[in-house]
């Protein structure tokens, strides 16, 4: 392994972010008067800052370095974005909910931003190695943030479950590893074990075996059926401002985990992994969207929509594979994930603007009369509440949309048909949310005194997803340029 | 001939009008919503008025075409066109919802605004179903129509709002599901979403059969036809007088336009396969649905039902498979929206007054209610199918284009003219004529200047289409002999 100073040109974004944790957490330690407001600009200011960096180094073919264990390429440019910018997103949207509880001590950005990095190494490996140690770098961070108000017995208690059930799927990905390194005559690089597979002589039973802990570590990470036990329990304990991390970011991440893994490293497999994210698809779809037709607490629905979505993005995903289907199939999935990103984050975002101190808007009922108390912020309820419901002129509509129509044209008929079923039983439970808002008299009156960035960041947020339910044009076209860069040979 | 976009001025200016009557705001504001939303829709109305004026009447071709790319990956277009099936809907729709603000002018007291935007919206929407050429532009209208129409019964609505309101949405939402499937399975045959293109396209048997009764699944709902009719009574019971109003006259047009649009032309032999099962059930409406009609004891269900079994006639004209049955059909379709629209704006005022819908609360309104009893006797009559009426023109001509096929359909679809005429004058003699029923009745006040205004404005419309029908029916010959010839010509062989 040699080692060129060049190759640090292409990890620039990683590089600063890991310096910038370093020197916030010194500059806090130092500054502790002002440690609160000096932690939450710096962090803030970091995810600028690696925005225009990741922006500016994007690169319209892949770019390997570190002796090709990491990559860089149009998909993962365009993942890192989103990622960014919905960390900036929870973190706007968290910053006064926090502070109403005594909760934004300097530790908490620190930990958003190790679990940024995680992710931003997940996506960018392209190595089994890497990828794990992005994801165990993610995911640590991430247990102490569910854990993070750790005076309360709800929120410690989601994070000892979502601890031990991560590190359980960390176990299974880790063992799945094994076997493929093993089954390859000891490859861990993506391109490499992709060659030992392609070529024959390699040992089938071990890889599937393989193969399957890879699914099942994959689904863990998504919080798909059915491995989807920790989702609604999580989301429910923990801090709604983390909540709001945890059901956005760490979504894209985990599809740049499945995109590495399964249609990077084991394309030559692909009937086999397909076949398992078809039945784990339905089963999400189906569960999701049944479970989340008998909540009352608004974040226990959103967990349960959030898994049958990912039943939904997961559709996407299995229809890729053949060469020429893999640009339509891979795009829709990516251009799903950061759709339902958009739409979580409003939606989560609506339940920190209507909690205040001593006071949280867990259950559906706290929406009721809304659009009495605040016309502006019912109808950007509406708006999301509809798009995730797939209605048009909303993102969550061609989202569906994109995907179904990869779906369809992979031959897989009948899971669009039970997909468009159960996605008619969804629309029930969003429109309850606008039952409450609009067609009930409001039961607290308490105007609503969020602060000003949170109510504008939020505008501009529904905003988007009714504008990209208008113009879902570029997007799409930018996903489905990424894939074709990374995925078609001479694309 | 022109650059002006009238159609997309039509579908945008009420749309746009409507987020900015949103804008007034609280109810402090009301009377700036009610006369900004009247403005929007004379404007929107003025801007359908050039595409009658200027339509070629002589040809099948798509008019006043605006065609530019939206969706480039998809290749879906913002394509918009009229021919002479769609121009009469995209004017009725204009027209209903002047008419609409004005009725909902002092009977909408809460929320002024929101009830303002919301029909200004809908009417945009729907003018953009009625000029759609790219099907998934038609379907995003179609689906987004149904966000103002949930939100109009379940806010303004009666007692039970809330179960009419889910139950509208989930219905018609539920057929919509399997067109967006279908028109996904064509784009994927076709590559492309014209929908003037499907209609050249030949379609194998097999998937024609599926597509079909995705069709008739989307349509047969939102028509609606028996047995999926069952969320129209409620929907309209619960909807405020606007709601039934717009429901009647314009929404249930969708369906039947979807047959016409999508249905016969895209898989014409599947409709052909078929004929059987949509003009049984059609019949089914017609006969069956007249007589649940004759034991409705509140009014607006009773015209509710009665509209069932009105887009009965229609559905069944489309299957016909001839000239009179469509063209007969299309004339119906307009007809009922004047007719069942100002049905349900009678029932409305008296709603007003008395807030009851309930038949037996009432007797004896024409002794004190003079002019407006004059005006319920003239649609009452339209609704039973009195010559000189525009009931008459499309019933009648669809029962002869019925005896072209068979005698017995004939003899079944003329059963309306008398179950239509019983049901209707039964429950115009209950209401109006008799002695004055109680106290509430006796108090009544005559309509005032705003009703008399928009019931006399429909009882022209009505009076004209029914005196002298020429003006509807001459601009679709043509569009329809076309529709016709394609449908009639193309058996692919098996």
């Amino acid at each position: 392994m040699s080692f060129d100073v060049s190759n640090l040109y292409s990890a620039t974004a990683e590089v600063f972010v890991a310096i910038m944790i370093l020197a916030i957490m010194l500059a806090t330690a130092f500054a502790r008067d002002i440690a609160r407001g000096l932690a939450y600009v710096l962090t803030q200011l970091t995810l600028i800052v690696a925005t225009f960096i990741t922006f500016f180094t994007l690169e319209a073919t892949s770019d390997f370095a570190f002796s090709n264990m990491f990559v860089r390429d149009p998909p993962g440019g365009i993942l890192k974005l989103m990622v960014y910018l919905s960390m900036m997103v929870a973190l706007l949207y968290g910053r006064g909910y926090l502070a109403d509880r005594k909760l934004d001590r300097p530790e908490y950005y620190l930990l958003a931003l190790l679990t940024t990095l995680g992710m931003m190494v997940m996506i960018t490996a392209n190595h089994l190695l890497i990828l794990y140690v992005g994801l165990e770098m993610m995911s640590l961070a991430l247990y102490a943030l569910v854990a993070f108000d750790r005076d309360t017995a709800r929120s410690t208690e989601a994070g000892m479950k979502y601890f031990v059930l991560g590190a359980l799927a960390s176990g299974l990905l880790l063992y799945g590893m094994s076997m493929i390194y093993g089954a390859t005559g000891g490859s861990l690089e993506l391109s490499a074990v992709h060659q030992a597979v392609a070529s024959k002589g390699v040992d089938k039973t071990v890889l599937l075996f393989g193969l399957v802990f890879l699914v099942a570590g994959i689904s863990f990470k998504l919080g798909v059926a059915p491995f989807h036990m920790w989702v609604p329990d999580v989301y429910q304990g923990s801090p709604t401002a983390v909540t709001l991390i945890l059901s956005s970011a760490p979504k894209l991440a985990a599809f740049a985990l499945a995109l590495r893994l399964l249609a990077s490293a084991l394309p030559e497999l692909a009937g086999h992994w397909q076949s398992m994210l078809l039945f784990v698809a339905a089963m999400s779809i189906v569960l999701g969207n049944l479970a989340a037709l008998i909540q009352h607490n608004i974040k226990r629905m959103l967990a349960y929509s959030g898994i049958s979505h990912m039943g939904f993005m997961l559709m996407g995903l299995l229809s890729g594979g053949e060469a020429s289907a893999a640009a339509t199939g891979y795009s829709s999935a990516m251009f799903y994930a950061i759709s339902y990103a958009l739409m979580t984050l409003a939606a989560f975002g609506m339940v920190v603007l209507l909690s205040r101190e001593g006071f949280e808007a867990e259950n559906i009922e706290d929406f009721k009369g809304l659009n009495r108390r605040n016309p502006w912020f019912a109808l950007l309820m509406l708006f999301v509440m509809f798009s995730m419901a797939g209605i048009p002129f909303f993102v969550g509509f061609f989202a569906k949309f994109s995907v179904l129509q990869a779906v369809i044209q992979a031959g897989h008929f009948w899971i669009a048909v039970l997909a468009v079923t159960m996605s008619l039983i969804g629309a029930f439970y969003y429109l309850r949310v606008v039952k409450f808002m609009y067609f009930d008299e409001p039961v607290d009156n308490t105007p609503l005194n969020a602060s000003g960035e949170l109510q504008v960041m939020l505008s501009l947020n529904g905003v988007a997803i009714a504008l990209l339910g208008l113009m879902p044009g570029t997007l799409l076209k930018w996903c489905e340029g990424a894939m074709r860069a990374a995925f078609v040979v001479g694309g | 001939m022109t650059d002006i976009p009238f159609l997309s001025l039509a579908i945008w200016i009420p749309i746009l009008g409507g987020l900015l009557v949103l804008a007034t705001g609280p109810d402090t504001n009301a009377r700036m919503a009610r006369v900004a939303a009247l403005l929007t829709a004379i404007l929107g109305f003025a801007v359908t008025i050039p595409l009658y004026a200027r339509f070629e009447t002589g040809s099948f071709a798509m008019q006043f075409e605006e065609l530019r790319p939206w969706i480039e990956y998809f290749n879906i277009n913002y394509h918009l066109g009229v021919d002479g099936i769609s121009l009469w809907f995209v004017l009725l729709n204009a027209f209903m919802t002047i008419i609409v603000v004005i009725a909902g002018w002092t009977s909408i007291q809460s929320r002024v605004a929101q009830y303002m935007a919301a029909f200004l919206i809908m009417s945009g929407l729907m003018n953009g179903i009625f000029s759609a050429l790219d099907g998934v532009l038609f379907y995003v209208f179609f689906e987004a129509s149904l966000i103002p129409l949930y939100l109009i019964i379940g806010i303004w609505g009666g007692p039970n709002r809330v179960y009419a309101a889910f139950k509208f949405f989930l219905f018609t939402l539920a057929g919509s599901l399997l067109l967006l499937l279908a028109l996904i399975y064509l784009y994927n045959t076709t590559g492309s979403f014209e929908i003037l293109e499907w209609h050249r396209t030949p379609v194998a048997v097999g998937a024609q059969t599926l597509i079909f009764f995705a069709f008739l699944a989307a349509f047969g709902v939102k028509v609606p036809m028996w047995p999926v009719h069952t969320w129209l009574p409620d929907a309209h019971v619960e909807a405020p007088t606007g709601g039934s109003v717009v429901l009647a006259a314009i929404a249930l047009k969708l369906g039947a336009y979807g047959f016409v649009r999508f249905a016969l032309p895209i898989v014409p032999d599947a409709c052909r396969e078929f004929t059987w099962l949509v003009v049984g059930l059609s019949l089914v409406a017609v006969v069956y649905i007249g007589f649940v009609a004759l034991a409705q004891t509140d009014m607006k269900k009773l015209v509710a039902y009665s509209s069932v079994s009105h887009m009965g006639f229609v559905t069944l004209g489309f299957f016909l498979h001839n000239q009179l049955g469509i063209e007969g059909a299309l004339v119906q379709m307009i007809s009922h929206g004047f007719v069942s629209g100002a049905m349900f704006l009678c029932i409305g005022v008296l709603y007003d007054r008395v807030h009851s819908r309930q038949i037996a609360d009432y007797g004896g309104v024409v002794n004190t209610m003079p002019k407006f009893a004059a005006f319920f006797m003239l649609f009452a009559m339209a609704n039973a199918g009195l010559p000189a009426t525009s009931g008459f023109v499309g019933e009648f001509t669809v029962i002869l284009g019925a005896m072209q096929e068979s005698f017995l359909i004939a003899f079944l679809a003329a059963t309306t003219l008398i179950l239509g005429a019983a049901y209707t004058l039964w429950m115009y003699k209950r209401v109006v004529f008799g002695a004055v029923a109680n106290e509430k009745v006796a108090g009544l006040t005559d309509i005032n200047r705003r009703e008399f205004f928009f019931l006399a404005l429909l009882a022209l419309c009505v009076l004209a289409m029914g005196l002298y029908p020429f003006p509807f029916t001459d601009v679709m010959h043509a569009s329809v002999n076309h529709l016709l010839e394609h449908v009639n010509g193309k058996m692919l062989p098996l």
